[in-house]
């Protein structure tokens, strides 16, 4: 079985992306997911914001090409269930990830990948972001034990959110979760026989 | 107090609780497509796994397939390399799979129904965010990502935290030219595209009651678009009529005791709701969206909101209008278009198709329009043949396709070109969704798509019944 690491906190310059509701077909559109690997993804995140935005799109700063910690607004990556957004967003450097709020689906995918998202009130976000965006060699720490995010040398820190389960995920390296989840396959068959329609409802 | 269907389906299929407080969750149907799956499949090899219970996955193809020419070997290389894909992984790991060949293809969320794969009480997966729509059956199903394909093909289980259920009521029944698809549109716009976020959405009330399975899947189908996870609408009279005589689903002796489990899940009278909403379903209008996302929508009689009305969401309503090039306070009647789309999970069954033709009969599509039906399944098809419809819709102009998710996402040849304004019964106006990534996406019932069509603009399909 393979066992994951620990994800106690990560950290790394940071990028600032402004916007609600960013869906996953923006982040990697739909085109990029002919494939059948997750290979080369980091190369086409954002692609169409960022033609559309000549040039000015955050992922497009040279400044910010070593980034690692993403900042986001409202409802981040709604939409589509595609693992392609977040596979392109680490494979393109980010590992962490902070934001007013997350869609379901993609938090879940973040985690399976070790990606923490760390949640922030809307005033927390707007005064981080303005300090990342001031000055990109400010380092942002995001810590999953506290959900604490730090952003340079300061003490000060802005309390975050993480949900238990998948703080708990993360500091217990059990994030992929499939080895956890073949450990008593009895049990699953147990609770499968349980079910009257696998015995196709006969007694 | 009594339960609602979600907790009585999460407690029958808790396996255990894992040690980081989540819980281990049976599924108890498991749908894979061609886009999801490979890399999901290729990890199980990797890891040197297996897949658990063969028996309860099961493939068909649907979002890179072409709906015009679909001889083998596709034109597009990469969308050639998945469909080999998933065959040579079904047929490695033993897994059914309705491909091109198979009188079953279809969408996925169009063919579990159909089929009588889906059923109530059941927990379904599926690499694909409209797995919601299986919930019409009084199923919980859920969308999930690659790592979460894996995880259920190698354990037939998902790792999941606890949802809340907010019961949405629709009071009232629906007037005549108002559809399920103008509900949901109602709901996402009142709630919000991030309102359902940690939420089940129960659907119920005299207008949800009144549905068929298939309105009752539209419905479903959009829960996503509002930030829930799942969306159900308790099992009744009209889903064991549905079920009866289906493929897949108990017949004989089997069938008493199925119906007699099945009204044991529904929701007990005395249920508790973490949140209860009620909206009055004798007052939707038929509704267009406007903007770039699901909940920016307006009734038909309405107009196009300008930034200043509200003040939260000034800086949305203003992408919005500088994407959709919309002049704030103007009427969303008459936006001239440029596509038609009648199609997808959303809207792309037989009842959909048929009240399309209602209104097409006898018409003709306007000049410059790009008009197409693409049926949800080889089966929906087949079907509509059988009545006509394909004649209603050939003869009015439209094109008529082979089944598959077509220009509702753009993974295929079927696409919007530079700035064209589509009206699509589909479920997402995302930029770019539709495959353009300047295209303009208009959402509505596949009854109002037929009437755009017709006229070259939006306009009320309620004066061409």
């Amino acid at each position: 079985m393979k066992t994951t690491q620990i994800v106690e906190s990560v950290s790394g310059t940071a990028l600032s992306l402004r916007g609600d509701d960013i869906d996953t077909d923006r982040i990697i559109p739909a085109r990029f997911l002919r494939c059948v690997t997750f290979d080369g993804l980091e190369q086409h995140v954002f692609e169409d914001d960022r033609l559309q935005s000549g040039g000015k799109h955050a992922f497009d700063d040279p400044a910010r090409r070593g980034a690692g910690i993403l900042i986001v607004g409202r409802n981040f990556g709604c939409g589509s269930s595609r693992e392609h957004a977040p596979q392109g967003l680490l494979r393109w450097g980010i590992h962490g990830i902070v934001g007013v709020s997350f869609a379901e689906i993609f938090f879940g995918n973040c985690v399976s990948l070790g990606v923490p998202c760390v949640v922030l009130s809307p005033a927390d976000v707007e005064t981080l972001r303005a300090e990342v965006e001031k000055d990109p060699h400010a380092k942002v720490s995001l810590d999953v034990r506290t959900g604490k995010v730090s952003i340079g040398s300061k003490s000060h820190a802005y309390m975050g959110i993480i949900p238990e389960g998948a703080r708990q995920n993360f500091l217990g390296g059990t994030w992929d979760p499939t080895g956890m989840l073949l450990q008593d396959p009895d049990q699953i068959r147990s609770v499968a026989q349980a079910l009257p329609y696998t015995r196709a409802f006969s007694a | 107090m009594g339960k609602n269907l979600l907790q009585k389906v999460w407690d029958a299929h808790t396996v255990r609780q894992l040690p980081g407080g989540q819980i281990q969750l049976f599924i108890g149907l498991h749908l894979i497509h061609e886009v999801t799956s490979p890399q999901a499949f290729e990890d199980l090899r990797r890891r040197g796994w297996k897949v658990l219970m063969p028996e309860r996955t099961f493939a068909t193809v649907d979002h890179i397939v072409p709906t015009d020419d679909q001889l083998r070997p596709f034109r597009d290389s990469l969308a050639e390399e998945m469909m080999s894909a998933i065959e040579v992984n079904c047929r490695a790991m033993g897994i059914p799979l309705f491909d091109l060949s198979d009188a079953r293809q279809g969408i996925v969320h169009v063919v579990g129904p159909e089929l009588g794969l889906t059923q109530p009480g059941m927990t379904i997966a599926c690499g694909d965010s409209h797995t919601s729509t299986h919930g019409a059956m009084g199923a919980i199903a859920f969308g999930i990502g690659t790592s979460q394909v894996r995880d259920v093909l190698a354990s037939q289980c998902l790792a999941m935290s606890p949802l809340k259920v907010r019961r949405i009521r629709v009071k009232n029944r629906l007037t005549p030219g108002t559809y399920a698809k103008d509900v949901i549109l109602a709901i996402i716009r009142r709630l919000g595209v991030q309102g359902g976020v940690g939420y089940a959405y129960e659907y119920a009330g005299e207008a949800v009651e009144a549905m068929s399975i298939e309105e009752r899947m539209s419905v479903c189908n959009m829960s996503i678009e509002g930030g829930a996870r799942a969306g159900y609408v308790n099992p009744d009279s009209t889903t064991f009529e549905y079920l009866k005589g289906r493929p897949f689903a108990p017949s004989g002796a089997a069938w008493d005791s199925a119906v007699a489990w099945w009204k044991s899940m529904a929701s007990d009278a005395d249920a508790r709701f973490d949140d209860e909403v009620e909206l009055d379903g004798a007052r939707i209008k038929p509704t267009v969206t406007w903007g770039i996302n699901p909940g920016q929508s307006v009734e038909i009689d309405e107009r196009i909101p300008s930034p200043s009305e509200s003040g939260a969401d000034r800086a949305s309503i203003e992408e919005a209008l500088q994407f959709m090039d919309f002049r704030p306070g103007a009427p969303v009647s008459g936006t001239k278009i440029d596509v038609a789309f009648i199609g997808s999970c959303t809207n792309g069954r037989l009842s959909d198709l048929r009240e399309a033709a209602r209104v097409v009969r006898g018409r003709r599509v306007a000049q410059g329009v790009k008009a197409l039906v693409v049926p949800g399944s080889k089966q929906v098809r087949r079907a509509a043949e059988a009545e006509g419809l394909h004649e209603v819709f050939r003869g009015a102009g439209f094109e008529w396709r082979e089944a598959g998710c077509s220009m509702c996402l753009a993974m295929n040849p079927d696409k919007l070109v530079g700035r064209q304004v589509c009206a699509s019964s589909s479920n997402r106006n995302f930029k770019g969704r539709q495959g353009s990534p300047t295209g303009r996406t208009l959402l509505m019932s596949p009854a109002m798509v037929a009437a755009a069509a017709l006229a070259g603009e939006v306009t009320d399909v309620r004066k061409m019944l």
